[in-house]
């Protein structure tokens, strides 16, 4: 008990254990409320930035109240690209009579009453090209367009192919999103199949979770296990074992994942599959820790003492060792958690992850995104939150690690 | 008992070599022994003189790599467990440090309940057993109402060696072997434990093997004393003789170097 | 008035501990030591007796913190001062202090000569290698160690070499106090005698005008020093010279802790070793009145509510017992 009041009292644990379980709740309580499916296809198309998205059908059929904003200009100015803006700009200072000073600073709403006020279209200037004339006809056009206050009729096709005003949208209307009853924020937009990211991102830490958890039982199973038993019972048995660990050791154990992946097969790699080989492939680290642990606690006198009261090396092991290697193993075991997930989020980035389109890992989030070059057009969304949550995941891990590592090894306190 | 009684435990060429090829360390190197049964016998050395080695292969915690020792006139084999187990009834011991003695997981109390479970006593109702229990304690001035529940932190080390005699009381061993108890714990308390020690020796009249690198202690406890350099025994004998007259280079500059209260500590000699 | 080379008034210090609780290790002690004396300081472990020798330097960084006293140091008093100057005018030119791991602290990767090279500099910047290479050679040979040391690194040297380097190094500018924590006690006899030699020596030669030398070995301090002081509870309960100590202790705690003195020499297996039964009180809150009264065999009812005064008696010997000198020697 005093040691966990120990553990709580470094502020290093307290803050990775804060951030870890708010990772957890997070991937407990989201689906409670976001209960549509995680791998909805909400959207027809890549990639759709972060906003809210209302249907337009909705605006229309919603009540329409008049507001006295002045849209025009700035309306306006926002529509206009930029090298429209600069087609605008060079109009004026050639033929507009403007001062290049003047020009270079004015936003686009004093542009655009500059241009109302020079623009004649029925105007011919020498030395202009007539595509260039053309160009200008046409902007002039637009920007009179967006200019007018006309209203919008909305109009439906009856039986004798007539059309039929339905309703008018004024310039002036607008509609309060309460009223609009089809919409649905995408805090971190849609992928590239138009799912939901962040609903995708959630499930996925869930699951990344529960790989790294399945590969750090694993590992810390078979390393404490072998760890325990070469150290304690020394001689031949030690010797195969750290014989097998260096075999495993000397071996990458990427190279071992990515054969194993492999010959498994693309159809039976699924979620499971994935973490038991992150598992059985990175458990030498925890051998040689425990191993060496063991060794230096065999001759220690409390184990003598036991050996002389009789106690079978099984008891020993279980009670004179393990205790005190525990805290060790706990640590080990946040560290094996930890790289559990990168692990899986490097192999499923090298498309050799979960097979699987039925579930979402962080690792397969980012594979989708890189395939689809969400890097390459600016589609921040898709890949920076799956960064993040994985940052997070062992930044907090390893800081509650440090943290035990700090309570546990006096030390190393400051 | 003051005449040489009989054969307790003797060894011939004991031997143990640590390291392989190149590195080997002979930490005990041939060295024959006779303990005899009901007598106080010392061996001392400094550290690295390989006490510790060989006091551990006396009791049969590392093997030997040469030699063979005898248990009452009869080989000893510790090839099983239950062999081992069955050594172990007859020879305890206590070691130097008290704090590492213990399992700091366990309640200090569950090893006085090992040692009854050692002496075939398993099937005792809990009554008896706490009983005793109680009677162990208060052999060693320890209150047992006290020591239920504890951990071991919350002992003292002098309490912790006495706990550790305690333990002795239950399992009446032949022999006992003593690695430097006192070394670890405070004069006053090194008083009482050695007191505790002979007390004990003369309720269950059983063979005391002393091992310390402290020469007044040696020869203040014990009957026989052999001196122990570089892993070999280079003087033995009677304590008076060994100490009082000693007749080795290396007994006679240990004692030399010991500061006296009573005679003139040379100085000069270093 | 006499003069003292060394003079403590009422020295208190304590230990903060990581749950926030002060243990006061040490708790009024007052010593005074003429120029070219030794004192020892006796005392099991926890009763204050390393923290007493760390406060003396007066060089305090946390867990330990100063309470109130004065350290007097060749009418100089240090107590008050910043731990900057402690470190760069005190430590080493005016006190020394040697733990009993100091032989672990020499850096493996440099020659001793770098070493004294180091303390020298610290307080004479001007001064010359060669200048530096003859002052330590000079004192090597005086101390009886090798020349060649000075060109070797620590790893070359064994654990007595080491410490007896050490100390060299630590005395290299003469200071006025020396305090030796255990210097000798994770070596083997022979080292220690070396070392316990070396010590003498210093004294005798007068490159320290006070050695105070701290060890739980009772027959060691008495061949060691002048005088010995017992300590328990963080309070010196006896001082005295070595002779009358060991042979004349007064208080009933100084009586357990001589009757426990082992040697090997004729005729000790006929004592009987006295034990003091029980254990040294918490520091925590120490127990009111006499400290030792819970362990005491001939305690009064008196002890443990009454605050015992410093007796000092017409031979200089100072004990704190409420019992009279005729009273302690009948019982």
């Amino acid at each position: 008990m005093n040691t966990i009041r120990q553990v709580f009292r470094s502020a290093k644990f307290v803050t990775g254990f804060v951030i870890f379980i708010a990772i957890i709740l997070l991937t407990i309580l989201f689906p409670l409320f976001i209960t549509y499916d995680p791998l909805d296809v909400v959207g027809n198309g890549n990639f759709y930035p972060p906003g809210t998205y209302i249907s337009q059908k909705d605006t229309i059929k919603a009540n329409p109240y008049e507001l006295r904003i002045a849209l025009k200009q700035s309306n306006v100015g926002d529509s206009l690209k930029t090298d429209e803006l600069d087609k605008i700009k060079e109009w004026l200072t050639q033929y507009g009579g403007m001062g290049k000073s003047e020009v270079q600073d004015a936003d686009a709403e004093s542009l655009i009453v500059m241009w109302t006020d020079k623009y004649n279209p029925s105007k011919r200037f020498r030395g202009m090209l007539a595509s260039e004339q053309k160009y200008y006809k046409r902007l002039n056009q637009k920007l009179t367009e967006l200019l007018t206050d006309k209203d919008i009729i909305i109009a439906e096709q009856d039986e004798n192919n007539e059309l039929k005003e339905k309703s008018k949208v004024k310039s002036s209307d607008f509609v309060n999103l309460k009223e609009i009853s089809n919409k649905r924020t995408l805090v971190l937009g849609t992928d590239n199949f138009g799912r939901d990211v962040l609903r995708e991102l959630v499930s996925a830490t869930t699951t990344s979770l529960r790989i790294g958890l399945i590969a750090g039982v694993v590992a810390t199973a078979i390393g404490l296990t072998l760890g325990l038993l070469a150290g304690y019972l020394g001689g031949f048995i030690d010797d195969l074992i750290l014989f097998i660990t260096n075999l495993f050791t000397v071996i990458p154990s990427f190279v071992l994942l990515i054969l194993i992946s492999y010959s498994v097969g693309q159809k039976q790699r699924g979620v499971g599959l994935v973490a038991l080989i992150i598992g059985i492939t990175s458990w030498t680290w925890t051998t040689r820790a425990v191993r060496s642990q063991v060794i230096s606690l065999r001759n220690r006198d409390h184990v003598n003492l036991s050996k002389l009261s009789g106690h079978s090396s099984f008891k020993i092991i279980m009670t004179d060792i393990l205790p005190y290697i525990a805290s060790y193993v706990v640590m080990a075991f946040i560290l094996q958690v930890s790289s559990g997930i990168l692990s899986e989020a490097q192999l499923s980035m090298l498309g050799l992850g979960p097979a699987t389109t039925s579930t979402a890992t962080l690792g397969l989030m980012m594979n989708w995104a890189m395939l689809y070059s969400a890097h390459l057009n600016g589609s921040w969304w898709a890949y920076f939150p799956v960064l993040f949550m994985i940052a997070m995941i062992s930044f907090s891990l390893n800081l509650m690690n440090t943290g035990l590592d700090q309570v546990f090894n006096p030390q190393l306190r400051d | 008992m003051s005449e040489l009684g009989a054969s307790c435990l003797s060894g011939r060429g004991v031997t143990k070599v640590f390291g392989i090829g190149k590195t080997v360390t002979v930490a005990v190197d041939h060295v024959d022994f006779d303990f005899r049964e009901g007598q106080i016998i010392s061996i001392v050395g400094e550290s690295g003189s390989g006490k510790t080695t060989f006091s551990k292969m006396l009791l049969g915690l590392i093997s030997m790599t040469e030699g063979e020792i005898s248990f009452q006139g009869k080989p000893r084999v510790l090839k099983t467990c239950a062999q081992k187990r069955k050594y172990w009834k007859d020879i305890q011991a206590i070691f130097q440090d008290p704090f590492a003695s213990y399992n700091s997981f366990r309640k200090v109390d569950s090893v006085l309940l090992d040692c009854i479970n050692m002496r075939d006593g398993k099937a005792l109702p809990q009554k008896k057993k706490e009983e005793m229990m109680t009677e162990a304690c208060s052999f060693v001035n320890l209150k047992y109402e006290e020591l239920t529940n504890k951990y071991p932190f919350e002992l003292s080390g002098g309490q912790m060696q006495r706990l550790m005699i305690a333990r002795i009381f239950l399992l009446k061993p032949k022999i006992l072997l003593a690695d430097e108890p006192t070394s670890m714990v405070d004069a006053c308390s090194r008083a009482t434990i050695l007191d505790m020690l002979l007390k004990l020796r003369s309720e269950v009249n059983m063979t005391i093997i002393f091992i310390t690198h402290d020469i007044g202690l040696a020869y203040y406890v014990s009957d026989q004393v052999y001196i122990m350099e570089h892993g070999k025994f280079v003087e033995r004998g009677n304590a008076e003789n060994v100490i009082l007259h000693p007749q080795a280079e290396y007994t006679k500059r240990l004692i030399s170097d010991v500061p006296k209260i009573y005679g003139n500590w040379d100085l000069t000699t270093v | 008035m006499e003069t003292y080379m060394l003079e403590v008034q009422d020295l208190r210090t304590k230990y903060v501990t990581r749950f926030r609780e002060n243990v006061y290790a040490v708790d009024g002690v007052s010593l005074k030591i003429k120029e070219g004396k030794s004192i020892g300081i006796a005392g099991e472990s926890g009763c204050g007796k390393s923290t007493l020798a760390l406060s003396l330097m007066g060089y305090y960084f946390p867990p330990l913190h100063y309470i109130s006293g004065d350290i007097i140091i060749d009418g100089k008093n240090i107590s008050k001062l910043k731990p900057d100057t402690i470190r760069k005018r005190i430590l080493g030119k005016e006190i020394a202090y040697i733990p009993q791991a100091a032989m672990n602290a020499l850096n493996p990767t440099q020659k001793i000569i770098r070493f004294i090279e180091d303390v020298i500099h610290a307080h004479h910047p001007d001064a010359t290698k060669k200048d530096i290479y003859d002052i330590a050679c000079e004192r090597f040979e005086i101390l009886g160690l090798p020349r060649s040391v000075l060109e070797k690194h620590a790893v070359e040297l064994s654990g007595g070499m080491k410490q007896r380097t050490v100390i060299a190094i630590s005395t290299i500018l003469s200071p006025k106090v020396l305090i030796a924590d255990e210097p000798s006690s994770a070596l083997d006899v022979t080292s220690q005698k070396m070392v316990i030699k070396m010590l003498r020596e210093l004294m005798e030669k007068e490159y320290i005008k006070v050695m105070i030398f701290i060890t739980h070995e009772l027959p060691l301090l008495y061949n060691v020093t002048d005088d010995i002081l017992v300590m328990y509870a963080g309070q010196i309960v006896e001082s005295g010279t070595a002779k009358q100590m060991v042979f004349d202790p007064l208080h009933p705690y100084s009586k357990g802790l001589m009757g426990s003195i082992i040697v090997p020499e004729e005729g000790v297996r006929d004592h009987q070793l006295t034990a003091i039964p029980g254990t040294p009180p918490s520091l925590k809150n120490p127990p009111k009145g006499c400290r030792f009264a819970p362990r005491c065999p001939y305690a009064a009812p008196v002890c443990s509510s009454m605050e015992v005064p410093d007796i000092e008696l017409p031979n200089g010997r100072h004990y704190r017992c409420l019992m009279s000198e005729r009273k302690i020697r009948e019982v």
